[in-house]
């Protein structure tokens, strides 16, 4: 074969593939986008037979089961980062900064959730959970979610903790400032961006959280995984499509940001 | 001094190791206990006798479905990673790195509900196979079993791993590379014989990560294959929601934490010894 010949094969295999790949990724996505707006679909049409608004009308309709499930969802994620940062900023110091007894132990107890699967853990949280009235409440909800995420947000608060320059901290105490004052005023502001990630990813974790609020918040709290989750077996595509494309919006925005603030290997267990 | 700091250290981690301990290692442990315990309260392994009798399939489907969709991931994390290090077309390059992670964040929840609808019969994979000629429109058939579950798990699962090889690749030093392409290497020499060893552990870790995930992932199989033969965890929910049935399901459990034990082991020695390395 001629050289430009050769050329003009492999440029058309590269494109190829690219579409390939493209229609692989976008194509399940743009079935969504389709049944998200579509008013009648039956087979065999490829295409809705009409398009509409209706659905959409009915998800946010005041005081519908839809719209109160966001709020649900939104509050419990609030909750959630507040309970975690609470706890996850002080360990993740500790890890980073401070001399601790059994570090390895400490080390594997905060590995270890990522290492095994978490439904044994929710079938059985669930069942002391019933015992003690805590199943189908926004506290039990709450505490699954933040014992998910706490995980995550202790090795990222402590990456963010071991990335500020410690002689920063040693010239702030050696002009006098009391640890207290060297801490927040030094330490804190260099790690927020770092801090704000962790807070960032704890609520995108619990916005998508599915199989612990499948055992522990049922039949009360019905956060928009689960919502999604009854419409698509009950056969309602139209609902549970909507539901998915705004569960996407977050997903979307922060894979397109993540980089700016985060490091690959802090990224494993996001939308369990 | 040395003293107080340590306990210092303790006392911050302490609210957080509390939470994981109650919340997670107890429950975990519960699990084990339950599955072993009779309704005298005494051992038995009367549940596990249950569990294999009426899902052995289920356990190795699950083994399967898993074992291949963690397979796949990693040609797929392979093919685009190493492309993205060894690519010679800067345009191409840019596009994959763009293109590849779009479903990285996306719940597993919201991949079922994508597939479900994209796989089935009359989704738009058969609507466009059918319009561009590569089947006919009686061969159209739905996707919605095992193939759908792995379609799903790897649609989500790739490109998490994939960004953590790229990274893995990204910090190999070019030298090596430049050296071994002087030498007459070709591209696939290049990235089997040099770059996929130095960044074979990073792989590794994706991987076990994704399997340990995956196979705890109710959604998935509950919204593209509930029937029979299905995943685990489709039967752990069936026996606790229709049976109240907590001792065969904790069998079941367990039978899934052996399956994910071989990789957790390997996760924790690999991440513990790097999170303990002096910074």
């Amino acid at each position: 074969m001629r050289p430009g010949a050769a050329a003009l094969g492999e440029t058309l295999a590269r494109t190829v593939v690219l579409l390939l790949l493209a229609f692989a990724i976008f194509g399940p996505l743009a079935n969504l986008v389709l049944w998200g707006f579509a008013e009648r679909w039956y087979f065999p049409h490829k295409l809705p037979q009409e398009f509409g608004l209706t659905y959409w009308a009915r998800v946010f309709a005041p005081r519908g089961s839809a719209l109160a499930s966001l709020w649900t969802s939104v509050g419990v994620a609030c909750l959630t980062v507040l309970v975690t940062l609470a706890v996850a900023v002080p360990a993740g110091y500790a890890l980073a900064r401070l001399k601790l007894p059994v570090r390895t132990l400490i080390l594997l107890v905060f590995l270890l959730p990522q290492a095994v699967p978490n439904l044994p853990v929710y079938v059985n949280i669930a069942r002391v959970f019933y015992e003690i009235n805590l199943n189908g409440t926004i506290l039990g909800v709450v505490l699954v979610h933040a014992s998910h995420g706490l995980v995550l947000a202790v090795w990222i608060a402590s990456a963010a903790f071991a990335s500020v320059d410690i002689s920063l901290e040693e010239a702030a105490r050696n002009m006098g400032a009391s640890p207290w004052r060297c801490w927040t005023s030094v330490t804190l502001p260099l790690a927020l961006p770092g801090l704000i990630a962790s807070a960032i990813f704890v609520f995108l974790e619990s916005l998508d959280e599915f199989t612990g609020t499948y055992f522990v918040g049922v039949p009360d709290v019905t956060t928009m995984p689960l919502l999604m989750f009854n419409a698509s077996m009950g056969g309602n595509y139209q609902i549970a499509s909507i539901t998915a494309l705004l569960l996407l919006v977050p997903s979307i925005l922060f894979m397109l940001l993540v980089e700016r603030f985060l490091k690959a290997d802090v990224l494993a267990a996001i939308g369990r | 001094m040395t003293d107080r700091r340590n306990w210092a250290g303790l006392a911050l981690a302490a609210p957080a190791l509390s939470i994981v301990a109650v919340f997670f290692v107890a429950p975990l442990l519960m699990s084990a206990v339950l599955a072993f315990r009779g309704t005298d309260g005494g051992l038995t392994f009367a549940h596990f006798a249950k569990a294999f009798e009426y899902y052995s399939t289920d356990l190795w489907f699950s083994a399967w479905i898993v074992t291949l969709s963690t397979l796949a991931i990693g040609v797929v994390a392979i093919a685009i990673a190493g492309y993205l290090t060894l690519g010679e077309h800067p345009r191409t390059v840019a596009i994959l790195r763009w293109l590849y992670r779009w479903p990285l964040f996306i719940p597993f929840i919201v991949t079922a509900q994508v597939m479900r609808t994209f796989l089935a019969k009359n989704g738009m994979l058969n609507h466009v196979l059918i319009g561009s000629g590569l089947i006919e429109p009686l061969q159209a058939q739905s996707l919605l079993d095992w193939r759908g579950i792995v379609i799903a798990f790897v649609w989500k699962q790739a490109p998490f791993v994939t960004l953590l090889l790229a990274g893995a690749m990204a910090a190999i030093d070019r030298q090596h590379i430049e050296a071994a392409r002087n030498l007459g290497a070709n591209r696939w020499r290049v990235l089997f014989g040099i770059v996929l060893p130095q960044a074979r552990r990073t792989l590794m870790v994706g991987l076990v990560l994704s399997f340990v995930s995956m196979l705890s992932v109710l959604s998935v199989p509950m919204m593209i294959n509930p029937n029979s033969p299905t995943m685990l965890t489709v039967d752990i929910a069936y026996r606790i929601n229709s049976h109240g049935d907590y001792a065969v399901a904790n069998a079941l459990c367990l039978m899934s934490l052996v399956l994910a034990s071989f990789g957790a082991w390997f996760y924790l020695r690999e991440a513990a010894a790097k999170k303990a390395e002096p910074k």
